[in-house]
């Protein structure tokens, strides 16, 4: 049976600072410090277990460059389980460990209000006459590119093969419900009149199947193998093609489909063979077509639009949670999920705007269509560039895809909470609650252990390789009852 | 091209059971949106960036992931 799929998301946002000489790194720290003074907060992150450089595949290329660790820069673990940090030239925010695409939603939201309350802690402290002003975007229109990476544990059993073989098809079929549109092409030698407008942000970056990079030479599977848990039973996938969403549906159809295809290879149950012949232009090509009717070759010699891709997953799908159920990935959240990819997929295909309310290109590309109508703008004028930019923007009072009528999926108040209090059902409990109630006594931690100086001893390393151990069914007495941080870790001995 | 000249895959049928209800793109909805974007569009100028123009040119993000 498949695994329990925990996942998450890791974003990185676009930052910049008018009336400032500030370079982005210094902005990106000024931001993230600004926020953990305003709460108080400063556990740092530890390093000990990362590896980025370790290949799924088994092996190293000796051409490739594994992502550098920068140990200097403000790294902070947040009391809801979540990493705050600057990573290169931007602010990242990395969710908790989720179990279900709801959960993943609510604390991507709960990041955004932490980005919104670090704009204005920066702000404070920058003065009137400049400005941080963060974007949930994942391109500057110019050729840069950074990223929206997915995380999902996969059993270390699945042959990577198979995984990269059956994963492909839905990578490139599914931007069309989490593509979040982008205005031209950032391609050399492709026009405004060419590709005035395309389903996803990152598209233009991807040039080969698989590989380990993330920064250049993109791939569409990424095998970065770093489990941050027990690598002899697990894998964390982690996945780059996706774009940042703004509509929570998105997000959400965009985690809650691929867990289930991944549960499904898990099992061995896609009994339909999508394998594209050639993947990466077909990515670009299926990206620059919003009518949504570019066919794709197959390597079975078929060919097929991505909506039908995207057919045939869901009816494997379907299949799929009939004769197995949906546990492995929560198993209410798993039908809504099913029942919003048919809804999403019906709709894209006989009436657009019934959508529009869920896929954040469709609700763009309206946005944009009737902007440039009622001021008579053609393709690649610059100020179709600068609303779609300001679509991402994450400021209350000018961000525009907030006002696009989205449907929530979660509260207002479930999306505050969850800046400060961890989810109950993995690993990231234990961390949050620590962190909560001991952040005096916690030194560092990271994914998978906690070290704690409680004083006489030598500092203590709570090692946390199940993912799904530290719940709060598990641990939540046991801090409860404990006074001190020494306290708990005597009873976690015993 | 090639591709076009193969034979196309059709589309699976649909059961349309059990979606109806969310499927069925209601008029009300395609109305609000359509009113709530007529009502963007007529405020968006007091939303837009003052310089956004500007701002979007000069908008350059180095080095991520």
């Amino acid at each position: 049976m498949a695994i329990t799929k925990v996942c998450g998301i890791e974003t990185e946002y676009g930052i910049v600072v008018r009336g400032s000489d500030l370079n982005p790194i210094a902005a990106s720290s000024l931001l993230i410090n600004a926020y953990l003074g305003s709460i108080n907060r400063r556990v740092t992150w530890d390093f000990m277990d990362e590896m980025p450089g370790n290949d799924a595949r088994g092996y190293r290329l000796d051409d490739s460059f594994p992502p550098e660790i920068e140990t200097h820069l403000v790294n902070a673990v947040l009391t809801n389980g979540a990493r705050y940090y600057v990573d290169h030239a931007h602010p990242e925010i990395s969710t908790p460990e989720c179990v279900s695409a709801l959960e993943v939603v609510r604390f991507d939201r709960a990041a955004e209000e932490i980005i919104r309350a670090s704009m204005k802690a920066a702000n404070r402290l920058i003065g009137p006459d400049a400005e941080v002003i963060v974007h949930k975007n994942n391109s500057d229109g110019k050729g840069n590119s950074y990223g929206c990476h997915e995380n999902y544990l996969v059993a270390r059993e699945t042959p990577f093969g198979r995984l990269v073989q059956q994963i492909t098809p839905h990578f490139l079929s599914r931007q069309v419900f989490c593509g979040a549109g982008k205005v031209g092409c950032e391609l050399p030698g492709i026009t405004a009149e060419q590709v005035p407008f395309q389903i996803t942000q990152r598209a233009d970056f991807f040039e080969e199947e698989v590989g380990l990079e993330t920064t250049l030479k993109r791939p569409i599977v990424n095998t970065r193998d770093e489990p941050h848990c027990d690598p002899a039973k697990y894998r964390r996938l982690h996945v780059i093609i996706g774009d940042a969403n703004l509509s929570e549906v998105a997000t959400y159809l965009k985690v809650g489909s691929t867990a289930i295809v991944l549960a499904m290879i898990e099992d061995n149950a896609v009994d339909v063979d999508l394998t594209i012949a050639q993947p990466v232009p077909a990515f670009r090509r299926i990206s620059q077509d919003p009518t949504l009717t570019t066919a794709i070759g197959l390597r079975s010699g078929h060919t097929m639009t991505a909506l039908e891709i995207q057919w045939e997953l869901l009816r494997c799908a379907q299949r799929y949670a009939a004769q197995r159920g949906l546990d492995c990935v929560g198993d209410e959240v798993g039908h809504d999920v099913l029942r919003r990819w048919e809804t999403v997929l019906t709709g894209l295909e006989s009436n657009r705007t019934s959508v529009a309310h869920w896929v954040d290109w469709v609700a763009k590309e309206r946005l944009l269509e009737g902007y440039a109508e009622r001021h008579s703008l053609s393709p690649g004028d610059t100020r179709l560039r600068a609303l779609d930019l300001q679509y991402h923007d994450m400021r209350a009072e000018r961000g525009l895809a907030s006002r696009m009528g989205f449907e929530r999926l979660v509260p207002e108040a479930e999306c505050i909470s969850a800046m400060a209090d961890p989810p109950l059902t993995t690993r990231a409990y234990f961390r949050g609650r620590c962190l909560q109630k001991w952040p005096n006594d916690v030194v560092a931690a990271n994914w998978d252990s906690m070290v704690f100086d409680v004083g006489r001893e030598p500092l203590r390393r709570v090692p946390m390789m199940e993912p799904l151990r530290g719940t709060a069914s598990h641990v939540s007495s046991v801090i409860d009852e404990s006074e001190s941080a020494a306290e708990l870790l005597a009873r976690l001995a015993t | 091209m090639a591709e076009q000249e193969q034979k196309r895959k059709q589309a699976p049928a649909r059961s349309d059971d059990a979606v109806v209800d969310e499927a069925a793109p209601s008029t009300e909805q395609g109305d609000k949106l359509k009113a709530e974007l007529d009502d963007l569009l007529d405020e968006i100028d007091e939303v837009l960036e003052s310089n956004a123009e500007d701002f979007v040119k000069s908008y350059v993000q180095k080095g991520g992931e």
